[in-house]
């Protein structure tokens, strides 16, 4: 479990540094929009499906323009879903009004409700998911400094960063040890574990002597300069624009109900 | 318990993110007036530490579950409550990026929930007065144990009332708090037996990392445990407040407190007022044309008994049309930017 | 122009914990010289190169690098002068990009901004990194680590560069390019290892540590081929002479030591030779301007002094040319 968590962190990781046209956007760019795009389809009140459909344009784009396996992507939102579902998944138990009747069969309230929770998941959760799949994390961190993030959180984010892969291999190779010793259940009780973490952890305090030792040799004072000279191009300008219009009309125009209509007639 | 982006509305996520970016602020502030330079790779190191030693899971007695290390308590130990702030914020940030775990709108509740209250409220008020300077193992674990339990209950409270607040949930206040504090009981109490034990792991086999840490400022032993009541009283508080105002004002109270909390006219979704509210939006704007719903004048009244002879199937056929074209022409979209791209 | 040389007179240390690490350790390196550490786990090799950059500073006796004499005053001006490569690039590479990693030095020293882009370019470049700019530390292999943990440092355009097991963790390509990049610098080298193929590719001297004091000092070749030497400091004859020694019978192993250390000598006082001469060029080249600034301020008889002297230095570089064809 470990090792496919490590390795599909790796992975995601690896996808951010292609070179694609979404890739290539700027990164404020394109955290402006993930929120534009997640505020809007939240605001969408409790029982809107249809006007959020249309919604599903941006991760399909951001899919097909990115390179990124839809597969992957698909599995990573099951894997977080839990939470939405024993939540939601309480609508249709408590709101049994039925409220339209669909080819014939009657749906309730309840389950309209927890329809649009888990359309609006998937959708916000693609967006997280995609914004990281499209850009690199320092470059995520970069925007955030342009945004007035305090530069400490930026900072920490940076080194965090660095060092998740590091001292997730460490853990790992820990954790195999363990496994391999383990035979199933026994070696995971609490009281083995704690010594596990307590060398991890005293490892990592070294390791940040030594970080600090290595900084200090290239005469760190303390401060951390930033040097990235990125300037919006007329690509991301229309980018933004483009985002920002479609999602402002998906969210006043119900467009699937249009065409809904517009073909029925 | 991460609270996720679907179930909450615009106006808590934004609020409560509001409140997070002003505690990073805050606590960023507090660092570069205090910060010794050595603390900046020191925390970095460290908030890969916490994500890498949340993934050493161990399995829960008798629940056959697992559980893993959270990371509030034993930051605020090492590195004092304002870095350890800042560490569970960047952890939070990137899990909320890698693992999707809640989303980016709900980052700002998570940070709130899992950094706010084991940092400011369970470390400072629980552990710090609890621990004076040369403790006993014994207490050092007990007041580790209790703040961490602590800290936790704060934060699955908070994830009820966001969902509450957000009114995307049918769950009644009473089931869900019934549902969460014990569930969090349960796991605070196993994090918080991991935490006392790796403190206290870390102190037998290297003291000198405690000595040297950054929240090592001895307290007097008779302001000790005046402070632990004092703690403990205002988490009571806390919660008994916030539970007791909630059970006692009616929806309409309830929907009075978010206008003026966050100064919005009206959440129209909000649970207990539903068909009014729907109405009033099928007549502003067109979200919802397909579904014909019926007028409900009494909003107490249970809504079961009351026939829906009004189903428009016509209605009804248009909206499932709409959205199979809408879907199909979003998938057609993407397989041919696929084609092309393959082609290219 | 400072002339970079690095002293160590009987330097003493202790660990908190009261064992000894350096015990009067004495011995001076001087400029253009490349210099191998060896020693047993334990010996003081670590101690002493964090001693080197300020890192630990002397309990008694005294470092002298350059014309600095290293104190707490001094630690950071130092740091400037020597550049330390670390042993585990993991450690080295502290940012989340190749680019922002190299820069970090440079942007400390106060380079301007806009000259941070070709710093780095140029430090990259010197190793074969220049394709890696962008990407973060980890996903970089072994071998890019090392190079750019390297780049790193010479990006600051250190005189003397410092470097702990600078191989470990390297598979055998990758050492050997390694190898070859290393000895393509002219800086003061100072490598600590127990690769000793790896020091006798790459350095002229070796000084042997044990107990925290010089154990042995002198050409590499001469001290990596004394067997009983090596042994009694938990180390090997290196590979490469490991054959020669199975093949030929003792008496050339006797022999060897003798020719090559007339050789290595003179070796040694033609790389002098080469160093001394540029920098005599670098003098002659700043005497020049000199020169031209005191004419643009009107100051024709000071620019013709000056003139003079640069006429002097070019005579002294011929003279330094003659002198190195005769000890080639």
């Amino acid at each position: 479990m470990f090792d496919t968590e490590f390795f599909n962190l790796g992975y995601l990781d690896r996808l951010s540094y292609q070179d694609t046209f979404i890739h290539r956007i700027d990164p404020r760019i394109k955290l402006l929009s993930s929120f534009m795009f997640i505020v809007a389809v939240v605001s969408f009140p409790k029982y809107a499906i249809s006007g959020l459909l249309p919604f599903f344009l941006f991760p399909v784009l951001f899919l097909a323009l990115g390179d990124i396996p839809v597969r992957f992507i698909l599995k990573k939102i099951l894997v977080v879903s839990p939470f939405a579902i024993f939540v939601g998944i309480f609508n249709p138990l408590l709101d049994g009004q039925p409220v339209l009747d669909v080819l014939g069969f009657t749906v309730s309230l309840g389950w309209v409700s927890f329809a649009s929770i888990m359309l609006k998941f998937s959708l916000t959760i693609s967006a997280a998911l995609l914004l990281i799949a499209t850009t690199s994390f320092p470059g995520i961190c970069f925007a955030m400094q342009k945004l007035r993030i305090p530069k400490a959180f930026v900072a920490q984010l940076l080194f965090l960063y660095r060092y998740l892969f590091v001292l997730m291999e460490e853990a790992m190779k820990i954790v195999r040890a363990r496994e391999m010793r383990s035979f199933g259940k026994r070696g995971k009780e609490l009281k083995n574990v704690v010594p596990i973490i307590g060398v991890l952890f005293m490892r990592t305090v070294d390791r940040a002597e030594r970080v600090y030792n290595a900084m200090l040799a290239r005469s760190f004072t303390g401060k951390l300069y930033s040097t990235k000279p990125y300037a919006l191009t007329t690509t991301d300008i229309l980018f933004i624009i483009a985002s920002a219009g479609l999602i402002l009309l998906f969210r006043v125009v119900n467009v699937t109900a249009l065409i809904g209509k517009w073909t029925i007639g | 318990m991460h609270m996720a982006d679907a179930l909450l509305s615009p106006a808590v996520g934004t609020t409560f993110w509001a409140g997070t970016l002003a505690a990073i602020a805050y606590c960023s502030k507090r660092l570069k007036e205090t910060m010794d330079e050595k603390m900046v790779p020191l925390m970095g190191v460290l908030g890969a530490f916490i994500f890498a030693a949340q993934m050493i899971n161990f399995t829960i007695p008798a629940t056959g579950s697992s559980g893993h290390l959270g990371g509030g308590i034993i930051l605020s130990v090492i590195l004092g409550p304002y870095a350890a702030f800042i560490v569970i914020a960047s952890v939070l940030t990137v899990q909320a990026l890698f693992f999707a775990d809640g989303g980016l709108l709900a980052l700002g509740c998570n940070i709130w929930n899992l950094g706010i209250y084991p940092c400011f409220i369970a470390y400072s008020l629980i552990y710090k007065p609890l621990v004076s300077y040369g403790a006993t193992p014994g207490r050092i674990a007990f007041a580790a144990f209790i703040s961490g339990v602590v800290g936790l209950q704060l934060g699955a409270f908070s994830v009820v009332m966001q969902t509450l607040l957000s009114g995307r949930s049918e769950l009644p206040f009473g089931t869900f708090v019934l549902l969460m504090q014990p569930v969090h009981l349960g796991i605070g109490i196993v994090e918080g037996f991991a935490t006392a034990g790796v403190i206290n792991f870390i102190k037998s086999a290297r003291p000198e990392i405690f000595e040297s840490t950054f929240s090592a400022r001895p307290l007097a032993a008779d302001i000790s445990l005046r402070k632990v009541f004092v703690g403990l009283l205002i988490a009571a508080v806390l919660t008994g407040g916030m539970l007791s105002w909630f059970a006692s004002t009616n929806p309409d109270g309830l929907e009075w407190a978010i206008e003026k909390t966050f100064g919005k006219p009206e959440l129209p979704e909000h649970t207990q007022s539903i068909a009014s509210s729907l109405k009033k939006i099928q007549e502003s704007t067109s979200f919802l044309p397909e579904y014909a719903f019926k007028k409900t004048e009494n909003t107490e009244a249970p809504k079961k008994e009351e026939a829906w002879p009004n189903v428009d199937a016509g209605k009804s056929l248009s909206g499932v049309v709409g959205s199979s074209i809408v879907i199909g022409m979003v998938l057609l979209i993407g397989f041919s930017i696929k084609a092309m791209r393959r082609r290219i | 122009m400072s002339h970079h040389f690095v002293e160590f007179k009987d330097v003493h240390f202790h660990y908190p914990d009261g064992s000894p690490a350096l015990n009067g350790l004495s011995f001076r390196i001087s400029h253009g010289e490349s210099v191998g550490i060896v020693g047993a786990n334990g010996a003081g090799k670590s101690t002493l190169l964090m001693h080197i950059n300020g890192y630990l500073l002397v309990a008694s006796g005294s470092i002298v690098i350059g014309d600095l004499r290293l104190d707490k005053r001094t630690r950071q001006d130092i740091r400037k002068k020597v550049g330390l490569v670390f042993q585990n690039p993991d450690d080295q590479l502290f940012m989340p990009t190749v680019f922002d990693d190299v820069a970090f030095g440079p942007l400390n020293l106060g380079i301007a901004h806009d000259r941070i882009a070709e710093r780095v370019a140029e430090a990259l470049g010197t190793v074969g990194c220049l394709k890696l700019k962008d990407k973060p530390p980890h996903h970089l292999s072994s071998g890019q680590k090392s190079a750019v943990a390297i780049a790193t440092v010479i990006a600051m355009r250190p005189d003397i560069l410092v470097m702990d097991e600078p191989a470990s963790n390297l598979d055998p390509k990758s050492r050997r390019q390694l190898i070859n990049l290393l000895k393509v610098f002219e800086h003061t080298k100072i490598v600590a290892s127990h690769d000793l193929d790896l020091i006798l590719d790459v350095c002229k001297r070796c000084i042997v540590i044990k107990d925290g004091r010089v154990a042995a000092d002198g050409p590499t070749k001469n001290i990596l081929s004394d067997k009983v030497l090596l042994e009694e400091n938990n180390l090997e004859l290196p590979l490469s002479l490991q054959n020669n020694h199975e093949q030929n019978s003792t008496s050339i192993e006797k022999n060897i030591p003798k020719e090559n250390t007339a050789m290595n000598e003179l070796e040694k006082l033609n790389h002098l030779l080469h160093h001394w001469k540029e920098h005599n060029d670098e003098h002659a080249e700043t005497y020049k301007e000199w020169a031209s600034k005191a004419e643009q301020l009107g100051k024709n008889d000071l620019s013709a002094a000056l003139n003079k002297i640069y006429g002097a230095a070019k005579n002294l570089s011929s003279l330094f040319d003659e002198a190195m064809k005769k000890s080639a």
